[in-house]
């Protein structure tokens, strides 16, 4: 069990924020951390992970990392942390840069199988991917047999296959090693396939908490189903409009009446969405 | 043409060797503190380490000759506590080149450990290391650039200095006559022959350290360069 109640004035760009924070966090559960820029998301991860002070209570199990004037260094917390960059030891190789942590071998290769980068071992950082770099950093994460894996925005800088390999890495060693995990994300779908709670924070307080689906399903009651996309067109065809719209990470036609044109310009946020309909769905075929 | 007399030559390449060995082990953690520090009195002290770069040696050789004389507090405690004497002699010499080339050390040495990403520091620490095996397994090894500069540019800067030298250590031959000085004694007695010889000695070798150190700098960047 994770006991967390934080406060800690932010000194951001527009001016500063506080930040205040308090949640539980029960033993092997995955929560998903999202936010606009700037709200102090990454703040609470590193004060968790004890790279920053803060005022209230951090509890893990029995063992207070934080209260009044105890501050446990990050050195003493039994954390993982993946930075975003992932901040590999350039003068270390793979395996390395694993063993520096801790010299278990045996752990090391275990790790360095089960995200398929064995054959990788004695490369330097300079000569890895970005894909393969963040899976080490993954695995030097685990090297110290920690309770809890605080995550970073750890796909952010990754193509869309990469990230997907990489979510079923971190669900799978989650499961494997009985982790708490606690990740930033921006992507949706990224938190609803990990995560079974997750946490909406603003201006440094949580907006919303809950599961996934209470979180991110924003649709009416009425709704079946709603996408959010940005216009980034509208083209007059005959007598049609249609308008391109960006969902996620495709791009759409959608036709649109005369009287939704009026309405909406390039650049608009929309909400599609459907109340009857039969949608057609097939199994992707695999290239 | 008289035996040629290659104690100046030992004697610069022993001071600067000891002046580099006291300054690396002094300015590391010197270094690494003016890098980490958010204190007001830090452009004082960064003013102060950077002095001896601007002075006219002659000054600072004057100042460190009053004070490191026997009739100065600190000459004074040297000498009775240690039975060292700090003015016209090797000791002397060491101690005004620590001071004359401690800026050579510091600067590079800063430079390195502000340039480190700050990233691999925390995640040495989240590791579970400590701040000196994160120095010396992390830091340092990321720097290597940065070290190698600040070692040979003391060196080099070392076997080079003449003024305070020649002020503090006057120019006693085997014990305070450097290369440098030698140099300028031999032009002084119009013995140009000897002058010529001793400084193209000084040249070469000079030479040869400066491509050393551009030629390790050059493969070690091409090594470190990102591959994708």
């Amino acid at each position: 069990m994770m006991y967390i109640n934080v406060r800690k004035t932010l000194h951001g760009s527009e001016g500063g924020i506080n930040l205040e924070c308090e949640f539980e966090l029960k033993h092997k559960e995955f929560l998903a951390i999202s936010g606009p820029s700037g709200s102090g998301k990454t703040t609470l991860l590193r004060i968790i992970a004890g790279l920053e002070k803060a005022e209230g209570i951090i509890k893990v199990d029995n063992e207070i990392w934080l209260e009044n004037k105890k501050f446990l260094p990050p050195q003493k917390r039994s954390i993982g942390f993946v930075f975003q960059d992932y901040a590999l030891f350039p003068n270390m190789n793979v395996l390395e840069n694993l063993l520096f942590v801790n010299k278990d071998q045996k752990l090391a290769k275990r790790l360095l199988e089960m995200t398929d980068i064995f054959q990788l071992k004695n490369r330097y950082p300079n000569m890895l991917s970005g894909g393969q770099k963040q899976r080490v950093a993954i695995c030097r994460a685990l090297m110290r047999k920690p309770k809890i894996l605080l995550l970073d925005e750890p796909f952010s800088a990754l193509d869309p296959d990469m990230r997907e390999k990489l979510q079923d890495d971190i669900a799978l060693l989650h499961k494997e090693f009985g982790l708490t995990t606690i990740m930033i994300s921006h992507s949706p779908s990224e938190i609803y396939k990990l995560s079974d709670k997750m946490i909406q924070l603003n201006k440094g307080k949580i907006e919303k908490i809950g599961t996934p689906s209470q979180v991110l399903l924003k649709t009416d009651t009425s709704e079946k189903f709603s996408l959010e996309g940005t216009i980034i067109d509208i083209i007059r065809a005959d007598i049609l409009n249609v308008a391109i719209v960006s969902i996620g990470n495709r791009i759409v036609e959608i036709v649109i009446s005369r009287n939704e044109n009026k309405n909406l310009k390039i650049g608009d946020k929309i909400i599609i969405s459907t109340k009857a309909f039969h949608p057609n769905i097939r199994k992707k075929e695999l290239k | 043409m008289d035996e040629l007399n290659f104690t100046p030559f030992l004697l610069s390449f022993k001071l600067a060797f000891t002046v580099t060995i006291i300054l690396l082990v002094i300015g590391i953690p010197f270094a690494w503190y003016l890098s980490r520090t958010k204190s007001k009195i830090k452009p004082v002290i960064e003013a102060l380490t950077a002095l001896p770069i601007v002075l006219p040696p002659s000054v600072l050789g004057f100042y460190l000759l009053v004070i490191l004389s026997t009739s100065s507090p600190i000459g004074k405690f040297f000498w009775e506590y240690f039975n060292m004497k700090l003015v016209f002699s090797f000791e002397g010499l060491v101690v005004a080149s620590c001071i004359y080339s401690f800026p050579f050390m510091i600067q590079p040495l800063q430079n390195g450990f502000e340039n480190i990403d700050k990233n691999i520091i925390e995640a040495s620490y989240l590791s579970g290391k400590g701040t000196i095996m994160t120095l010396f397994k992390v830091i340092l090894p990321n720097m290597k650039d940065s070290l190698l500069t600040a070692i040979i540019i003391t060196f080099a800067h070392t076997v080079g200095e003449f003024g305070v030298v020649l002020m503090v250590g006057g120019s006693i031959p085997g014990k305070t006559e450097v290369a440098s000085v030698a140099i300028y004694d031999f032009v002084e007695m119009m013995d140009y022959e000897k002058a010529h010889i001793y400084s193209a000695i000084m040249l070469v070798i000079s030479f040869l350290v400066l491509f050393a150190v551009y030629f390790i700098n050059h493969k070690n960047k091409r090594k470190f360069n990102d591959v994708y």
